[in-house]
């Protein structure tokens, strides 16, 4: 079985000169917990925008969900994102004023779906990440982990196979964050393939399968998956 | 090409659109009211000046109803040596036996000035003409008489004197009785005449009768204006036979005319009359749209995350385009509604202030409705596309 993202001599230079990737073959198989760590500037965010489609690369080819994304266009590289792929910012990006279940109805916005299956399907996803009880809150009203659950049930409020993060917890002190992780290792319980971009060593040392970085190229990529993020997590004593 | 891959957008409704819109404009109330207010401004300019020019002629033209288009008059021209001809001293009576008048009466110029006393010169006449009126003046001309009495055979032979609205109110007399000095001997005022909109000459005239004129004040019986009403349906052909019924022997020195005539061009001016301001209400117009447009590329500036979050949630570029589309607009929607508001109560606020009837014409609420969604279009295209340019990756960006 091929995996879910396939990323092939994935090479990407930024205007001005900046190699950011220089040659990245990574496969993501279905059901993966994947964490991508290595120090500032290495390419991290660079090759999650490739698994993302959100930027194209300059040589390489990307496979996402089994569409080459060099072929698709843009109308359908979007049908793409919101069919297959949910993201997760450091910043929560959260509509101001708006409340919590509106925030993650709004991420369905482009499936398709009318407005009262978008909130209902809202409502279920706040309800996965344990905010069943803050849905008429707003941003303002919320904790900064509560915000970053609102964010990850926006993400995943559709459903998609694939959900990416990028420093999810990099504004979160630490209850927070373990918050936020304990429902990215739920959802990945229940079928999700997650990539994470951390800093936080523990936090990557609880994924199945950790990618390293450097100078846009990937140095080590082991996977110690003997036990469970969610038993790790757990012994991890929140 | 979407159906080799299976990958088709969703589509945004037209619910969504708007939401999407408004949801933008709810989150900066107080720049969305200041930049909906250039628009407002110019669109209540232009309806108000619109509605207001269209009150009066409105009026007008319910005044011309109320008078009737049914009066003719006579008056003498020019001879083919171009002096001023005479009209025969018998046209009145040649007139009455037209069939289809109803009424006619007549007037005549008399060398005379009215005073309120003997001790101010004879030259200053205060713009009052002293005429000579046949007694039937005031039914042809519909005219009422506010003080007093109107001339009869009696008073017709007497020195007896009507005035007119305006005449009254020049010499300073507001009620009858009194004593007014004119060629050379007094007379008595014994009534005062109402407005008369379709012969404003008698407002400003005094007015004494045919037989007073021609033995106290010297008068040579010549009438200057004849007066007649018709059947409506009569108009043409009466005026078509009158200048050979008044002056069979010079048909070519008399000239008929239409008094409403003036009043229908008056209401046609007033229609029109309007080009200076509606340019002004155009400029101001024109500077809200700037000010939307400018509005809008702010927006789409401080908004490149949001644009982002969308684009990585799966918004097309399209939809993205529609979404600032969709919020410009609104914007100058909101101005044009508010506009069109104000425009309409200052028109009815003008118009019942003057005891005109209040008309706004669809057309001019349907033009606004039209420029708003011109101008939300051309403001919201550029920083539309810029919107959709932007790159999915700045969401991703913490700076
Ligand atoms: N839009 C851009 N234009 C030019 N250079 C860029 C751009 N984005 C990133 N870079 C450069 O590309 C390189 C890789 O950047 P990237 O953001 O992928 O690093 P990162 O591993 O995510 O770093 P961090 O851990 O600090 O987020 C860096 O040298 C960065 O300066
Ligand atoms: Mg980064």
């Amino acid at each position: 079985m091929t995996g879910i993202v396939e990323l092939v001599a994935v090479t990407k230079t930024y205007p001005g000169g900046v190699h950011a990737l220089r040659g990245v073959d990574l496969t993501i198989a279905r059901g993966d917990l994947l964490a991508i760590v290595g120090p500032s500037g290495s390419g991290k965010s660079t090759m999650l925008h490739m698994i993302g489609t959100l930027d194209r690369p300059a040589t390489g080819t990307v496979r996402v969900a089994g569409h080459d994304v060099a072929a698709l266009s843009d109308r359908e590289l979007s049908a793409l994102r919101s069919r297959h792929l949910g993201f997760v910012f450091q910043q929560f990006h959260l509509a101001p004023g708006v409340s919590a279940l509106d925030n993650v109805a709004d991420g369905l916005l482009y499936t398709g779906t009318n407005r009262r299956a978008r909130r209902e399907r809202a409502a279920a996803a706040l309800e996965r990440v344990g905010l069943g009880h803050r849905l008429g809150h707003k941003p303002s009203q919320l904790s900064g982990g509560e915000q970053q659950r609102v964010a990850v049930a926006r993400a995943v409020a559709g459903d998609p196979p694939l959900l990416l993060a990028d420093e999810p917890t990099g504004n979160l002190d630490s209850s927070a964050g373990a918050d936020v992780l304990a429902v990215l290792a739920g959802l990945h319980e229940s079928g999700t393939t997650v990539a994470v971009i951390t800093h936080d060593a523990e936090i990557a040392s609880w994924c199945h399968r950790q990618v390293r970085l450097r100078d846009g190229l990937i140095v080590d990529g082991h996977d110690h998956d003997d036990r469970g993020p969610v038993a790790l997590l757990k012994g991890a004593g929140r | 090409m979407s159906r080799r891959t299976g990958l088709t957008p969703g589509r945004l409704g037209p619910g969504d659109v708007l939401r999407v819109g408004a949801a933008g404009l709810r989150a900066r109330p107080a720049r969305v009211i200041l930049s909906a207010l250039g628009i407002a401004i110019g669109i209540a300019t232009m309806i108000a000046v619109i509605g207001i020019s269209s009150s009066s002629r409105e009026q007008l033209l319910r005044q011309l109803d109320e008078l009737g288009t049914n009066l003719l008059t006579v008056t003498p021209g020019k001879t083919m040596f171009g002096d001023d001809a005479k009209l025969p001293t018998t046209a009145l009576a040649m007139v009455q036996r037209i069939r289809p008048v109803r009424t006619a009466a007549a007037t005549g110029a008399v060398e005379a000035s009215v005073r309120r006393n003997n001790h101010i010169p004879e030259t200053i006449t205060g713009g009052i003409s002293v005429q000579a009126a046949s007694t039937g003046l005031l039914t042809t001309l519909e005219g009422a008489v506010v003080k007093g009495a109107w001339l009869n055979d009696a008073t017709a032979a007497q020195p007896a004197v009507v005035l007119g609205a305006e005449a009254a109110k020049r010499l300073g007399l507001t009620r009858t009785g009194v004593q007014v000095w004119m060629g050379g001997r007094w007379f008595t005022v014994i009534g005062i005449l109402g407005p008369m909109p379709l012969a404003p000459e008698i407002e400003r005239s005094a007015l004494v009768g045919f037989p007073a004129a021609e033995e106290l004040l010297g008068f040579d019986g010549s009438p200057t204006t004849i007066y007649e009403r018709s059947s409506d349906e009569a108009v043409e052909s009466v005026r078509a036979v009158l200048p050979r019924t008044v002056n069979p022997d010079n048909p070519e020195e008399v000239t008929v005319s239409r008094p409403s005539d003036a009043l229908e061009a008056k209401a046609a001016a007033a229609g029109a009359f309007t080009n200076l301001l509606l340019g002004l209400g155009a400029v101001a117009l024109l500077v809200g749209g700037v000010g939307v447009a400018n509005t809008m590329v702010i927006s789409v500036l401080e908004r490149r995350k949001e644009i982002g979050l969308r684009r990585s949630l799966g918004a097309t570029r399209g939809q993205v385009r529609l979404q600032f589309l969709a919020e410009s607009l609104l914007l100058s929607a909101l101005g044009g509604v508010a506009g069109a508001v104000l425009g309409a109560l200052a028109t009815a606020a003008y118009a019942l202030s003057r005891d005109w009837p209040p008309v706004v014409p669809p057309w001019a609420l349907g033009g606004a409705v039209a420029a708003t969604l011109l101008i939300g279009t051309a403001a919201g295209i550029y920083p539309a596309m810029r919107a959709a340019r932007l790159s999915p990756t700045v969401a991703l960006s913490t700076t």
